[in-house]
């Protein structure tokens, strides 16, 4: 051309630009980590990633990086001895505080990290020579999902057009298919295999399909077991009391259901709203449940101390499943002005149809969790002028399901984010008026999460005829804790087989009273674990059968996908009614759904023994 | 500008001077040794001038400061993690400590992964440790030394990699490289010929020295001071061998010893240290000097000491023998008055333009300007010139 130029716009490396698709591969690979890796070789593998990365300038990072991996991965292999873990550490420590960039000292700060987080497994890799219990790959669907359901089973069930099958199933494991098919968090998804290859099956929406195609009240139970005139109380009708009350009364105990409501089904009905999960499909899960056996409900009776005695002594084995049902309040004044309620007030009213006008109100939400969507959703159906969160952490801190945030601002939800409450401004007759909060800022990570510090700004006020406040639940535990069952933070102490400590001997505990409030899925789990090890303590071992097999296996379909996403209604329609928000996949969509699964059952270590989280 | 408006003008730039002044020096305390230093130093440059001496590597001054080798780690009162105190500039209040246990076994842990990082052949160099420190046949084998680093027993790299030494001049051996990119700072930031870099890939991290069969066709000047750098040994002269580099101080009952000197390539000026064993100079180095402050050309390094010691070198001047035709050995004055008396008889027979003045390129500009003076006053003429065309 005649000249020289000085300068390009092509890349320094040629390499780089495709070297995003790489290094998206190798996002999803480490995103896809088969649970039971052992995290010994989960260190050692970051170690040789960080040691990959360096650009080699600096010896702690260049020379010690892989020399730390390599000690790692004979500590993986179990053959290195005791003073490895020293050594590791002294390598580590200097490595942390002597590399140049992040790129050597992230590295070691992680491994150190994992070396207290994992200690005991290190310990085991030098001295027993060998893993601790457990570690060890298994399906990772079936493994993720607290009960355990067999969703390659199901999944391959719903391709063949099988549905009553799958529904049947899920629940083996799980007597709420579709509790779970509309409201789940799906852990099941989470570390799902198809993720190497392009995403997680949606696994959820699948079993949506399933419980859409066969209802689970027209699905037959599995048969029940011969009667053993052994008697079970449930103390709380919601997930975990009923998987319990399904389970037993299927092994052929008579299991009676006290719940201190009008109606059965906890959280489901008294917390989760209609549009998220229609009242008249909780129904149908309901209804399924009590065909499975000899289930007497005894509704609108709180237990109370002398109530907990007399059933103790009365039946041959207790299971305490109360939930999380008292609304944490906030400590601000104006706090209990006429116009602030608690989110639990307010969805435990709309539980028995008694709904909310908030027509032309200005309405405040308080909190960042589901709770806090669920009454920002709600109140904007029940007519609110405005409705706004406040949060006093940023949008992406929210605890709330991203997709959950994202409905809610589609329907018109303000979130005002780095907005800590101060007080609530009250006017003469007693109610509040607004809501007035101080800014924050994001500040350092404690404790894994990003924390507010105030701003050097000043209030500001948020007009607000109603306030929800939606900042967690407590456990009303007061009626136990007198009967001696013992409690920490308020939580109930149990045993890892959910046997009640404190309190009589016959007295089993799960669900949230005794995790703190947490999901459907893993109150079901612990009804599933609670109902096994009553039958046990009674000195039974029912097994129960489940006629249904998995379909064999297709080869994998190595084709990358996307993932069929579950769409929502128009949200300037579904604003205005209580109706179910989202749309299930249609028969195309979920034909195409099921293939990708690559059944993990079938292929890799869902084959070996010990590859399954499956009993009889 | 009026002069009311002028009055303040002065006030803020004479504030502006004392602050300046003030700036221009910083205090802090190195290992509770107080000290002031000009702004800008170092913590390695603060520790030198409070006589604290800090263990370094691949810092070399003038030439690399890239802390690689975190040899010179120290902790600073405040900071979350020790910082090299070759690459952190000196600030006031700082508070300083060289030394602790900490310190101690980190670095002794990063020069154990250094000298394990290749084969047997740098952990022998390295660790060289029998006798005293005087007796270390490089850099790094003091250091280890000083540390005391044992031999390792493990290494990193078994294979052997082969040597690259194509260049007349110089030869690297990757087996003995430690990558601490001193000789990258000499041949870019130093020499400026920017012709030996390092390969970057992560931890298998090469220097790329052209010094191989294609040499020619490099930007390579083979001008050594890469070599110069090197604290190992993996960059070495050919000319000096690596008898003289395994045995610096000589074999027993050798004298030896160094003669600093100016290189007489040219008129630079440059300085050199010449090792010089039993009587014979063996080895060129660059010396600190105002004109090339340790840097040499290949001429300089490689061509400056051979011819010292040739059999073919003139001791004496010669004069031909008019009867014999021979060149015979005779004393400065004789030969001085001959080759005065016949340019004087040239000069007088046929007039000073019918001599030319040639002088050599190695000569000072001070020896060129008696050159040409003498050429216009004693020979009467103008024609004067020099083969330097640099």
């Amino acid at each position: 051309m005649g000249f020289l130029s000085q300068l390009s716009i092509a890349p320094r490396s040629a390499a780089d630009a495709p070297l995003h698709s790489t290094v998206a591969r190798f996002v999803r690979r480490v995103e896809a980590m088969p649970p039971g890796v052992c995290p010994v070789v989960a260190h050692a593998s970051l170690l040789h990633a960080g040691a990959a990365q360096s650009c080699g300038k600096c010896v702690p990072c260049r020379d010690g990086l892989p020399r730390l991996a390599a000690k790692v991965d004979s500590i993986a292999a179990c053959s290195s001895d005791e003073n490895s873990l020293a050594e590791c550490r002294q390598l580590a420590e200097m490595i942390r505080d002597t590399s140049d960039c992040a790129i050597g000292y992230e590295a070691a700060t992680a491994f150190l990290d994992g070396l207290s987080q994992f200690a005991e497994e290190f310990e085991s890799h030098v001295k027993l020579k060998s893993c601790e219990a457990g570690i060890g790959q298994s399906v990772p669907c079936e493994t993720m999902c607290p009960a355990h359901v067999n969703a390659p089973g199901y999944i391959a069930l719903v391709a063949e057009g099988r549905y009553a099958e799958a529904v049947n199933m899920v629940r083996k494991d799980n007597p709420f298919p579709t509790a779970c098919a509309f409201v789940c968090e799906h852990p099941c998804e989470e570390r799902c295999r198809r993720m190497l290859i392009d995403a997680p099956v949606n696994i959820r929406g699948i079993k949506r399909f399933a419980v859409d195609q066969a209802p689970a009240d027209t699905v037959p139970a599995a048969p029940r077991g011969v009667d053993t005139a052994r008697t079970v109380a449930v103390i709380g009708g919601g997930p975990s009391g009923l998987t319990c009350a399904y389970f037993l009364a299927l092994m052929g105990h008579r299991v009676t259901v006290f719940e201190a409501r009008r109606q059965l089904g906890g959280m489901m009905r008294y917390g989760i709203p209609a549009y998220r999960f229609p009242r008249e499909r909780l129904d149908e899960d309901i209804r399924g449940i009590l065909e499975s056996g000899t289930i007497t409900i005894r509704c609108e009776e709180k237990i109370d101390a002398l109530r907990m005695r007399e059933i103790a002594d009365t039946y041959n084995a207790v299971y305490v499943a109360i939930g999380a049902q008292k609304g944490k309040t906030l400590a601000i004044p104006g706090a209990d002005a006429q116009g602030v309620m608690s989110a639990v007030e307010l969805l435990g009213a709309i539980g028995d149809e008694e709904y909310p006008d908030f027509t032309g109100k200005d309405v405040v939400v308080v909190g960042g969790g589901n709770v806090a969507m669920d009454c920002a959703r709600t109140a904007v159906r029940a007519g609110a002028k405005t409705v706004s969160v406040a949060y006093r952490r940023r949008k992406e801190d929210m605890t709330a399901l991203a997709s959950e945030v994202e409905a809610a601002v589609a329907e018109g939800v303000e979130m005002m984010v780095l907005q800590a409450p101060d007080s609530i401004e009250v006017d003469e007759a007693g109610h509040c008026r607004a809501l007035v909060c101080q800014p924050q800022y994001i500040g350092p990570v404690k404790r894994g999460r990003p924390s507010p510090v105030a701003a050097d700004k000043p209030p500001l006020r948020i007009p607000a005829d109603v306030i929800l406040i939606a900042v967690g639940q407590d456990i009303d535990a007061a009626p136990f804790e007198e009967c001696s069952m013992s409690t920490t933070w308020g939580r109930f102490d149990a045993t890892d087989d959910l046997h009640a400590l404190g309190g009589p001997p016959n007295v089993f505990v799960g669900g949230d009273c005794q995790t703190g409030p947490a999901t459907v899925i893993r109150a079901i789990a612990a009804g599933k674990v609670a109902a096994r090890n009553i039958d046990e303590y009674l000195g039974y071992h029912h097994v129960l059968a489940c006629d249904v097999e998995a379909p064999p296996a297709h080869s994998n379909d190595r084709t990358p996908y996307g993932r069929v996403e579950l769409v929502e209604r128009l949200a300037r329609e579904r604003r205005s009614d209580f109706d179910d928000v989202e749309l299930g996949m249609s028969f195309e969509e979920v034909r195409q759904e099921c293939g990708r699964c690559l059944r993990c059952d079938c292929f890799g270590a869902g084959t070996t023994e010990g590859g399954r989280q499956q009993y009889e | 500008m009026s002069e009311q408006g002028n009055e303040p003008m002065r006030e803020l730039r004479k504030g502006c001077l004392e602050e300046q002044a003030r700036a221009r020096e910083v205090r802090l305390t190195i290992d509770n040794v107080p000290v002031a230093v000009a702004a800008g130093s170092t913590l390695l440059e603060a520790a030198q001038h409070a006589g604290v001496h800090v263990p370094t590597l691949c810092y070399l001054k003038e030439r690399s400061a890239v802390a690689s080798c975190r040899m010179c780690v120290v902790e600073v009162e405040g900071e979350q993690h020790p910082l090299p105190a070759c690459a952190t500039v000196a600030r006031d209040g700082m508070r300083v400590v060289t030394h602790s246990e900490k310190l101690n076994a980190y670095r002794k842990l990063t020069l154990e992964l250094i000298v394990s990082s290749k084969g047997a052949a740098l952990a022998s160099l390295a660790c060289d440790t029998s006798a005293d420190a005087n007796a270390c046949t490089s850099e790094l084998s003091r250091l280890c030394h000083e540390l005391e680093v044992e031999e390792p027993l493990e290494f990193a790299q078994v294979k052997e990699i082969p040597l690259v030494e194509g260049n007349p001049f110089l030869a690297y051996d990757p087996n003995l490289c430690i990558e601490c990119q001193r000789c990258v700072g000499a041949c870019n930031s130093a020499a400026r010929n920017h012709s030996l870099q390092t390969r970057m890939r992560g931890s298998h991290v090469l220097i790329d020295a052209p010094f191989g069969q294609n040499w020619r066709e490099t930007e390579c000047e083979s001008c050594g001071n890469c070599a110069q750098a090197c604290p190992t040994g993996a960059l070495s002269l050919r000319k000096r061998g690596r008898r003289a580099l395994a045995e610096p101080e000589g074999r027993a009952g050798e004298s030896a010893h160094t003669v600093r000197t100016t290189c007489p390539h040219c008129g630079v000026g440059c300085q050199l240290e010449l090792e010089v064993r039993n009587g014979r100079i063996v080895s060129s180095k660059g010396a600190f000097g105002a004109s090339n402050r340790g840097l040499l050309c290949v001429k300089g390094r490689s061509a400056s000491f051979d011819f010292v010691s040739s059999p073919d070198r003139l001791t004496t001047p010669l004069v031909r023998n008019k009867e014999t035709g021979e060149l015979e050995s005779s004393t400065w004055d004789e030969a001085l008055r001959l080759v005065a008396s016949r340019f004087s008889h040239l000069r007088d027979e046929y007039g000073g333009r019918s001599i030319a003045a040639f002088a050599c390129s190695r000569s000072t500009n001070e020896d060129v300007y008696l050159f040409q003076k003498m050429a216009r006053v004693a020979l009467q003429t103008n024609n004067v010139d020099s083969c330097a065309r640099v």
